[in-house]
């Protein structure tokens, strides 16, 4: 009975390129933009400037993208059937909060083959926070048959500023979510194609990552890079032209973003490393957020004032 | 027609943490109570309130449809002003009857304490019921407490714990007109996320519970209690195991589920080598599963989940449980391993770049301080004849107590630390002494928690404690409030139960200066002041004082009696405690009491003593009889008392002492303290205040409340 059970379950589950096709189907029908992955290492979906530069500001918005992310401390060599030193994470936001987004998530499961009814589907309190980019919120997550497949959260503050509106933020974790779809114990069997598996495809960089995070990298010069992303993130906000509007809309708060992105994967490359004690931790992350609140200060700012340039124009227009 | 209704009001929510929900229902509770009786609402049936993770449900069975109509007086002018000599009424008195609305002929007078004065009976009538809960309810909701509260739309809309999505409130069977957060009440409720209808019409509190029911929502937590406990009984007794138990996770799942189901789940035996300690912690704090044990205590390769589901429809849920399960154990298993692949004492470097507290220092500097402390215990009680006070023991204990602290598994399951700690030290053939000390060295964890099983435990249990308590009031961190971040009464509460339970001699003022030692001569080097240490030791007290009136049950004035006669050695304040508790009820005790209490009167009122004390009773100055009869019982009674009290008799002192009263008695009804003669007057004053001195070294007698005579 049992074995028959897995039988149908591995006839049936998405394989992992599926998996992310329905999810990304099903919230682009709930009318998200489908944007891509950033092209930077970060540590989660939220640090992809979709979210994190969004979730701000009045505007409302709705977006969906795949974020591999990038956690060096996680990294297992490939050895562990669970953790990864990259997972893919498929991120949604919600803004603002509509009142079905729970029905809506769970309309999503239904779409990847859940069955709802011969499954345990609970969201079970847990409080999101982002230490490093003043960010946090509450919600849950979101267990599937005792598994964490989803992190729900109603984004409260991002940047250290209080969101007005209110997002959703879903973050769902795509090998956990495919394991369970194929009833298969470690995430490197999965299959990612009906000819791949997730081992032939990624197997090759856990390993290598693995390695340059916990014994390869170059203490000193991370420690270095990480100084001069800071500094020359720190040098670009001091020169937000604060008054001037049309130097203001050409200001690159998004590179500033980068060289912020930069210093906190360098700070996890060099927490894996073993290199900062806790005294120390404390103190980057707070260097790192200092960044990202600025910047969050100057999206803003440099947001408001384009608003109130589109709404000149349209009344010269309408005049 | 009918003059109550029943009411009910659910608040329909995303999920709720399951942990807050009970308070919640308890505190709504008191709530609703208070604005409904204020508005005069409630009749005799109080209101209840049940809670599940997507509802609080406030009901009452009876309500008034109306509030009573209430009469009462206005006053106006004087009566001299309101009628002229005629008897006809002023304009002052029109006036005053047009604003009241009522006819000048139904205007009264009454007699005040000022005069007579004109007056109005006013009558306000009752509102509905209907148009008053549309007002109180939203201030009622907002009334619940949370630990931290979220929006979910804008800024200045509701905040709440969770999203609030529907609201049922209902009097009569009738919806009322209500808007809370966006959401407009009404009569349909919400069933099971996925078995159950999400439209429900409820018709009122009593089919209330019925019509969820069939919707698989066990709203009443009771009835979830009772579906969880005895299903889980039968999966248990299927199998012929014993349920590890665990209260506060059977209470977590009553409210994890609104239709819980019990289901059992097996994992390979190879994982029962990990202690169970692990494994429990395991099951019950990442899956909130229970664990089993055979008929013989071992742990059995089984677990039990709740499920929020009415089964299992397939097997899928319990073959995900325990996939997750086994990835657990395995990541479990792997720190086990590459924990021990060096020694515990070899994470010591380590510590030393954890910080404590900024101001203490690191981890590193906190063992230090531990070391010096423990080993201080230990000498003392070597040295009061206690064999088994070994200080190399308490030594080897307090540096390696907090060495887990750096490990993975603790990393991984903080609320483990000290027990992994104790189990890699056995281990790793640490002797007994030590491995069960560091594993018990946090304990008690609360006041009905175990104290350290052996005595080396002991000394670093109460090491660590005096540190922080130490260490954060003297760096200014002394809790205010409800706010105690650094769990500092629980520090004090533990010291406090270690002592008493374990019965040990320690000095309390002693501890607390050789903490004070620990701190000043190791990092961060800081120096105690005395008043700083005076402020540590009445903390301690403070809580000493809790536990003996809420734990041990003596009475509020004889802990205090017994502590003003000496607090610094806990276990001997609470034997005198028990002797005064035992002796107070029979005949001579109180009435003696109130004999002492009028003595120290006597005595502050004489002033300071210098002006009046001699330096010892002079036989020679009595004049009265009562005196030098009260001089020499007393003379008798001290030397038996003494005695007595040397060999540890305190109840056999007190009797002693209890025996004095007819001569005090004797000698108030016979003797004026406050005689004439200088002298004389001295010589009684000095000859009390020897009495209250002598006698007052077990408890003092003058803080006992004796019974009112009634």
């Amino acid at each position: 009975m049992k074995t028959k059970v897995k039988h149908e379950v591995r006839i049936r589950g998405l394989n992992f390129q599926q998996l992310i096709f329905a999810l990304q189907k099903f919230w682009a029908d709930a009318g998200c933009i489908l944007q891509q992955p950033y092209d930077i290492e970060v540590g989660a979906g939220t640090m992809h400037p979709e979210t994190f530069l969004r979730v701000l500001g009045p505007d409302p918005y709705r977006v969906a993208y795949v974020q591999p992310s990038r956690r060096p401390a996680d990294g297992r060599y490939g050895e562990n059937p669970n953790r990864l030193y990259k997972h893919t994470q498929l991120q949604v936001i919600l803004k603002p909060s509509p009142a079905d987004s729970q029905d809506l998530y769970l309309a999503s499961l239904r779409t990847i083959g859940i069955d709802l009814k011969a499954h345990d589907v609970r969201f079970e309190e847990d409080n999101w926070e982002s230490p490093t980019l003043g960010a946090w919120g509450m919600g849950w997550q979101v267990l599937l048959d005792g598994q964490e497949i989803t992190q729900f959260t109603y984004f409260q503050q991002c940047g250290g500023v209080d969101l007005e509106p209110v997002s959703v933020e879903l973050t769902y974790g795509l090998e956990r979510i495919a394991t369970i779809l194929q009833g298969v114990e470690s995430v490197f069997d999965l299959r990612w194609t009906n000819d791949h598996t997730y081992s032939q495809v990624r197997l090759g960089e856990e390993e290598q990552f693995s390695a340059y995070s916990f014994e390869l990298a170059d203490i000193a010069s991370t420690r270095q890079m990480f100084e001069l992303n800071e500094r020359a993130a720190h040098q670009l906000l001091k020169s937000y032209p604060w008054k001037d509007n049309d130097a203001k809309r050409r200001f690159p708060v998004l590179a500033a973003y980068d060289l912020c992105l930069k210093c906190s994967h360098l700070f996890n490359l060099m927490d894996a490393r073993g290199a900062i004690s806790t005294t120390e931790r404390a103190a980057l992350i707070g260097r790192v957020r200092q960044i990202a609140t600025r910047i969050a200060e100057c999206y803003i700012d440099q947001s408001a004032s384009r608003a109130a340039e589109c709404a000149e124009a349209l009344e010269k227009g309408s005049a | 027609m009918k003059k109550t209704a029943d009411f009910l009001f659910e608040i329909g929510c995303e999920e709720i943490p399951a942990g807050m929900i009970a308070k919640a229902c308890e505190e709504f509770k008191v709530i609703l109570e208070k604005y409904l009786s204020t508005a005069g609402l409630l009749v005799e049936e109080s209101v209840e309130v049940w809670g599940a993770p997507r509802r609080i449900v406030g009901m009452c069975k009876a309500l008034r449809l109306k509030q009573e109509d209430s009469e009462h007086e206005v006053t106006g002018p004087p009566k001299s002003v309101a009628y002229d000599n005629v008897g006809q009424p002023t304009r002052a008195a029109v006036s005053f009857a047009d604003k009241q609305g009522v006819p000048v002929s139904k205007l009264f007078v009454v007699n005040t304490p000022r005069g007579e004065y004109l007056a109005a009976k006013l009558v306000t009538r009752g509102r509905p019921t209907e148009a008053i809960l549309p007002e109180i309810l939203p201030h009622a909701v907002a009334e619940i407490s949370w630990p931290r509260s979220m929006c979910w739309t804008t800024r200045d809309g509701m905040r709440f714990i969770r999203p609030i999505r529907w609201l049922v409130a209902l009097l009569d069977g009738k919806p009322l007109k209500l808007e809370l957060a966006g959401v407009r009440a009404g009569r349909e409720s919400v069933g099971h996320r996925f078995l159950g209808k999400s439209r429900i019409p409820i018709k009122g509190v009593d089919r209330y519970e019925a019509s969820l029911r069939k919707n698989f929502v066990l709203v009443r937590p009771e009835a979830r209690q009772k579906k969880i406990q005895s299903e889980l009984a039968k999966l248990a007794a299927g199998r012929g195991l014993r349920i590890h138990d665990d209260p506060l996770l059977a209470n977590l799942v009553v409210y994890l589920n609104e239709y819980p189901t019990a289901i059992m789940g097996e994992f390979d035996p190879s994982y029962l080598e990990l202690p169970d300690e692990i494994l429990i912690t395991v099951m019950r704090d990442h899956q909130k599963y229970f664990a089993l044990h055979t008929r013989d205590g071992r742990m059995a390769p089984s677990f039990l989940a709740v499920i929020n589901l009415d089964r299992d429809l397939k097997g899928l849920i319990r073959a995900g449980h325990e996939r997750v399960l086994r990835a657990r154990f395995a990541d479990a298993k792997f720190f086990w391993q590459s924990d021990q692949k060096c020694r515990l004492a070899d994470f010591l470097p380590k510590l030393s770049q954890v910080t404590y507290e900024s101001r203490l220092g690191s981890y590193g500097d906190k063992v230090e301080r531990m070391r010096q402390i423990a080993r201080w215990f230990a000498e003392q009680w070597f040295a009061a004849a206690i064999p088994q006070a070994s200080s190399a023991s308490a030594d080897r204990a307090a540096e390696l107590a907090k060495c887990d602290l750096v490990t993975e598994m603790v990393k991984e399951f903080p609320e483990l630390q000290g027990i992994v700690g104790g189990l890699y030290a056995e281990a790793q053939g640490e002797p007994e002494d030590v491995f069960r000390a560091v594993y018990d060295h946090y304990r008690p964890a609360g006041l009905d928690d175990k104290v350290p099983r052996n005595l080396t435990g002991c000394a670093v249990a109460l090491a660590d404690k005096l540190d922080a308590l130490v260490g954060c009031i003297a760096s200014g961190l002394l809790p205010t409030g409800s706010s105690d971040p650094f769990g500092l009464r629980r520090a004090a509460l533990g010291v406090v139960k270690i002592i008493l339970e374990r019965k040990l001699p320690v000095s309390l003022s002693a501890a607390v200066s050789a903490g004070a030692k620990a701190l000043s001569t190791n990092n961060p080097k800081i120096h105690v002041k005395p008043a700083t240490e005076k402020q540590i030791l009445d903390f301690i007290l403070e809580r000493a004082r809790f536990v003996m009136r809420e734990r041990l049950g003596f009475a509020y004035d004889e802990v205090n009696a017994a502590l003003a006669a000496g607090s610094d050695d806990l276990v001997d304040a609470v034997r005198r405690m028990e002797a005064l508790k035992a002796i107070r009820r029979t005949k001579n005790f109180e009435p003696l009491a109130v004999s002492f209490k009028r003595i120290r009167k006597i005595i502050e009122k004489a002033g300071p003593p210098e002006n009046w004390r001699l330096p010892a009773v002079r036989v020679e100055l009595f004049t009265e009889d009562a005196e030098r009869k009260l001089h020499s019982a007393a003379s008798a009674v001290a030397q038996k008392a003494t005695s007595e009290k040397r060999a540890g008799k305190y109840r056999e002192a007190l009797q002693a002492i209890a025996e004095l009263r007819p001569a005090v008695d004797r000698f108030f009804t016979d003797v004026l303290v406050m005689a004439e003669d200088e002298q004389v007057r001295r010589n009684r004053l000095t000859l009390l205040a020897e009495l209250l001195k002598e006698f007052s070294t077990i408890a003092d007698f003058s803080e006992i409340a004796a019974e009112e005579k009634s």
